[in-house]
């Protein structure tokens, strides 16, 4: 069974539609990124997987269930499927490891000793170990952005989400925290990336998705997407971003 | 100055009854203020319109009287209805809702003064609302409304003299009392005032030490 499953998805925003019947599925273990221009609904459809945003039509499923924004079950899908976003949202009065241990005491009331154990763990498998008392105002962005994918993981959740995970940093501190992101997928965690990173792209999905005006274009293993796209939009779009 | 100085030792004990009762009138308002204050900030913030609407309706309707006619309507018309309060109580309970939109709005602000990213991390880790107040919302906006809920404590003790009009004797009844009857107005309502300063600016230099804390915190 695929653990997340969009199916013919339809989201307004007043009388707009900005996502146009969209299907999709992401099953166990796999790297799913997704490319398009700005303004094409990335975000908005990762928004949708986890009841950030609702939609009007279509199913959206996690492990069979559906997402519902208005069920009473909303909190239990949402923990399951972990968030990543551009800009951190790391909660700015908690340290490192405060930040990554929260979900797990006061959502999923685990034992307090054995969480903050677990964390730290996290934090230094992020290559954050010397960190864990610092508060995010402390942290550089890419260390910051670490502490929110160990926040992620904190969760033990079926997939994590990542809205361009490396847009909002400096260029010298993208590489760090894809290096993370490689080896969440090399372990195996089940992924889907919104990002512009062409090389993590090309390297690290097993599938890519191109995604513009709110229509999913064209999908498929990145070298064909990405080297030989079939779609003129496709290869209209990658013809503006990748320097030939 | 030295005629001052000889009398504050004969006047000083009959003001501080008056002290006593502008202290408690002050707490206990500020209590009440407090507590609706944020049952009418969460109530906006719900996104439940009837909700909402409801505490914008009270807001607008409290602040459009003046606090003396809402003492004046608790101390004097609510006996009518059947429900007698005594002064104290009437004043603590006339200025807590005389007060309580100002709390509320400097709840609000607070509130929504938090970056939307914040709300939006705390759902995706399963939150629901109120450990999304408690836990992530509430510890930031206290940093952000903990400098104009300190200013509004200094208004409300000062305000708390209009619980003389309906018969309270606090600090500046008591003063007017004892100058009808002593005739030395200059040395009672000078001590007055110094006793009102002495409450005040301790009050205010605690507000700035706390909040040159909060912003050290983060
Ligand atoms: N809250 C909102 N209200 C109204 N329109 C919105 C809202 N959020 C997004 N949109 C619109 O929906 C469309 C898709 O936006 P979205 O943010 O999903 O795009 P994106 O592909 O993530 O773009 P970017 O690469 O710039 O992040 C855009 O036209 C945008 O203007
Ligand atoms: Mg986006």
């Amino acid at each position: 069974m695929s653990i997340i499953e969009l199916r013919n998805i339809r989201k307004s925003f007043g009388t707009v539609e900005v996502i146009h019947d969209v299907s999709f599925s992401v099953e166990k273990g796999e790297v799913v990124c997704i490319i398009g221009p700005s303004g094409s609904g990335k975000s908005t459809l990762l928004r949708c997987i986890n009841g950030l945003e609702t939609y009007q039509g279509g199913e959206i499923t996690v492990h069979g269930e559906r997402v519902d924004t208005g069920s009473s079950r909303i909190r239990q899908v949402r923990a399951r499927v972990a968030m990543v976003f551009q800009r951190f949202n790391l909660f700015p009065h908690r340290t490192a490891l405060e930040n990554v241990a929260e979900g797990p005491i006061f959502v999923k009331k685990e034992p307090r000793e054995e969480v903050l154990a677990r964390s730290r763990e996290l934090l230094t498998r992020v290559g954050l170990g010397a960190k864990i008392d610092a508060y995010p105002a402390q942290l550089s962005g890419g260390q910051q952005q670490r502490v929110a994918i160990a926040r992620a993981l904190g969760m033990k959740p079926d997939a994590i989400l990542f809205d361009e995970p490396t847009s909002a940093l400096d260029p010298e501190l993208v590489g760090e925290v894809l290096a993370v992101m490689r080896s969440l997928a090399d372990e195996g965690m089940t992924m889907v990336v919104v990002t512009h990173e062409m090389g993590f792209a090309r390297e690290v999905a097993d599938r890519v998705l191109f995604l513009d005006g709110g229509v999913l274009v064209e999908q498929g293993p990145p070298d064909e997407v990405l080297s030989r796209p079939q779609h003129p939009r496709t290869q209209d779009f990658l013809r503006r971003i990748l320097p030939s | 100055m030295t005629h001052f100085l000889s009398q504050v030792p004969t006047y000083l004990p009959i003001l501080m009854q008056g002290v006593y009762l502008t202290l408690l009138v002050t707490l206990g308002a500020f209590v009440l203020a407090t507590v609706l204050g944020l049952v009418w900030a969460f109530m906006r913030v719900s996104g439940i319109a009837p909700l909402a609407w409801t505490a914008r309706t009270i807001i607008v309707v409290v602040r459009g009287i003046p606090g003396i006619v809402t003492l004046f309507y608790i101390y004097f018309v609510l006996p009518d209805l059947g429900l007698s309060l005594s002064a104290v109580q009437a004043a603590i309970i006339g200025l807590g809702i005389a007060y309580s939109p100002y709390m509320a709005e400097v709840f609000r602000a607070g509130i929504e003064a938090i970056d939307r990213g914040q709300t939006e991390a705390a759902l995706s880790i399963g939150m629901g609302w109120d450990l999304l107040m408690r836990r992530v919302v509430l510890p930031q906006a206290i940093r952000v409304a903990l400098p104009p809920y300190g200013s509004t404590m200094v208004m409300l003790l000062k305000d708390s003299s209009l619980a003389s009009t309906i018969t309270v004797a606090e600090l500046s009844l008591q003063g007017k009392l004892l100058a009808s009857s002593t005739f030395e107005n200059t040395t009672i309502f000078t001590l007055v005032a110094l006793i009102y300063l002495a409450m005040s600016l301790p009050l205010t230099a605690f507000n700035a030490w706390l909040e040159r804390r909060m912003r050290q915190a983060r």
